[in-house]
């Protein structure tokens, strides 16, 4: 007969497992101050997200009218509004999509369909390991070097399309392990079914897996972009403005413009020491919450009609 | 002989169909992709040169040994002094207090997710705490600033307006999504067999968890502490908001200090002309910060890789 001391002390247990104590009472008292402690993890964090929101909108929600969307920022806290960051937004997020959707997704499929498991693939792979992990700020400093200054003559300085490039750079790393991992999701035996068939591998990945692969990645993008549509501090670095009393012309001109978005208005709305500009920085925040809701209702329901598809 | 020779042709022919354009659609499509793989590589680049060329630049301005041994960081100043260490002093005590609010919180959390809750409450915990990873730092720099801070000196009226006890603890809270569910994907991809065998053993949920769980995950607990240490490093908008602007070498939570992030902003924020000292400087910082994240996260992904345990 082994007791169970001696089974405890086998090495799949930690090593001072061997203190066993008989004592049932006193093992489930200690049972239940670990599970409350647990427990208590998980309400604490979501009460801080609920204390969190409750009390943006509680500030803000007086500050939400018609006026308030469609008026330029002012110094007078009662005239101001955030048309112009609201449109700068707008501007940098419709860039970001356009130039991170075929990037990263490109990217991801070359990656995971055509060259999987070669050397290049590795390099790349660890690469963008690394850079999902880079401070959002370093790309920042990353857009104030390479595309306000060495690229000045085609962006035209701290402009929209600097602004959405590194925006675009920073998401990138995003995008393409959640294309890969959707694309992973696809079951082989349709890609042999499609070779079997005759098809090139591009036409396999065109037509059967791609098309499976989309709500995940669809997911992915609109993460990835509700990351973007937050960022504040590359923006900062790469010197996008706070005061904007303009909009962009609905040009390619358009691209070359200063501007402002929402996060940087809040920014400069909560740094000023006067409270009304604080209910003005709330109102910006219950704005921008509601677009990331928005999206990330978005990304759950594709989410979740893509997991009831399989 | 001849016929069958013939025969054979024919057949060839009506066999290989024309892959021509489709072949020429496929490299053409090969060769676009791979240049979108290579902006990532190029990325690494583009930080690197940037860095690099204008840290080199601050460094022929300012000798490396004062920016290692200077008692202050007053750039901006007539009498310039750049002590890196001032920035990482504050760095550190704001990473810290974070880490010390967000490991318990997260690991707890996680624990809960994937051992107690069931499996339908899951489903949506896991969700609602994601939604707090995605509120922006810009977010949580109003609530450190406007909610938190009022609420700490309302205890203790001795805190500072700016202080890096509130941002602290309010980046603690923006990084505990991360160590959560990064914690709750190593948790959760222990196998039942192992909790199974241990409770054949007599053991309480509590000795299972503490015993045998989370030894088998702690490749995964670790690097989703360093990675949230990483992060809170790199994290900009909170401290820039609630931790103030004032450069100094103390460990003191109660008064105003300034992080690495927060000096870069301060500068973009200013009228910096291009190749001045000052705008040197944020790059000289940026290097640093660079550095220090990117050994954290090496460091992490060398611990998965090296602790990892697999089941079959």
């Amino acid at each position: 007969m082994t007791s169970p001391n001696q089974v405890l002390q086998g090495d799949s247990c930690q090593p001072n497992a061997y203190k066993f104590s008989p004592a049932l009472p006193s093992r489930y008292k200690t049972d239940g101050i670990f599970k409350a402690l647990a427990w208590a993890a998980v309400v604490i964090s979501l009460t801080v997200l609920v204390v969190l929101l409750a009390d943006v909108a509680n500030d803000g929600i007086s500050r939400i009218n018609w006026n308030f969307l469609t008026s330029f920022p002012s110094r007078r806290p009662a005239e101001s509004g955030l048309l112009s960051a609201l449109v700068g937004t707008i501007w940098v997020m419709a860039l970001v999509a356009l130039f991170s959707f075929p990037i990263g997704v490109g990217a991801g499929i070359f990656l995971e369909e055509f060259i999987a498991d070669s050397f290049f693939e590795n390099i790349v792979e660890v690469n963008i390991a690394n850079l999902a992990a880079v401070p959002s700020i370093i790309y920042g400093l990353l857009g104030l070097q390479v595309f306000v200054r060495w690229l000045f003559p085609i962006t035209g300085g701290r402009t929209i399309l600097s602004g959405a490039l590194t925006l675009t750079l920073l998401i990138l790393p995003i995008i393409i392990i959640a294309t890969r991992e959707s694309l992973r999701a696809v079951p082989s035996s349709l890609r042999q079914a499609g070779f079997a068939l005759g098809a090139t591998r591009w036409q396999v990945v065109r037509e059967i897996i791609f098309p499976q692969a989309l709500p995940g990645i669809l997911t992915g993008v609109i993460l990835a972009l509700s990351r973007a549509i937050g960022e504040t501090a590359p923006l900062i670095t790469i010197g996008a403005l706070t005061f904007i009393a303009f909009l962009p012309p609905l040009s390619l001109q358009g691209l070359r413009t200063t501007f402002s978005v929402l996060p940087i208005q809040v920014f400069n709305w909560v740094s000023r020491p006067q409270a009304e500009f604080h209910l003005l920085a709330a109102g910006g925040i219950i704005v921008l919450m509601v677009m990331l809701l928005l999206m990330n209702g978005i990304a759950i329901y594709l989410r979740n009609r893509f997991q009831q598809n399989r | 002989m001849n016929a069958d020779s013939n025969l054979s042709q024919v057949a060839d022919a009506l066999w290989k169909p024309n892959r021509g354009l489709n072949n020429f659609v496929q490299r053409a499509v090969v060769i676009t992709f791979a240049m979108f793989a290579l902006i990532s590589i190029a990325t690494t680049f583009g930080i690197v040169a940037s860095l690099v060329f204008e840290t080199f630049e601050f460094f022929t301005a300012v000798p490396i040994w004062r920016f290692l041994t200077d008692r202050q960081w007053t750039p901006l100043f007539t009498n310039a002094q750049y002590g890196i260490f001032v920035l990482l002093s504050g760095t550190f005590l704001t990473s810290l207090i974070a880490i010390v609010v967000a490991v318990p919180l997260g690991l707890f959390s996680a624990i809960c997710l994937s051992e107690y809750a069931s499996p339908n409450l899951r489903r949506w915990l896991k969700p609602a705490l994601e939604l707090l990873a995605g509120v922006p730092s810009v977010v949580f720099g109003y609530f450190a600033l406007l909610l938190v801070t009022p609420f700490l000196r309302s205890m203790f009226p001795q805190i500072a307006g700016f202080n890096a006890l509130s941002a602290g603890l309010v980046l603690g809270i923006s990084i505990t999504p991360l160590i959560a569910s990064l914690s709750e994907d190593a948790i959760y991809a222990v196998p039942d067999s192992l909790r199974q065998g241990c409770y054949a053993l007599g053991t309480t949920r509590r000795e299972t968890i503490t015993g045998v769980v989370l030894p088998a995950a702690l490749s995964g607990i670790v690097a989703s502490c360093i990675l949230a240490i990483s992060r809170a490093v790199g994290e900009t908008m909170i401290v820039a908001l609630a931790a103030g602007q004032n450069p100094t070498m103390t460990l003191n939570p109660f008064v105003p200090i300034m992080t690495m992030t927060a000096y870069i902003v301060q500068v973009s924020l200013g009228d910096t002309p291009a190749g001045s000292l000052a705008y040197k400087s944020i790059f000289a910082v940026g290097t640093s910060l660079f550095l220090l994240t990117l050994i954290l996260n090496v460091f992490s992904f060398w611990f998965v890789r090296r602790f990892q345990e697999k089941y079959e």
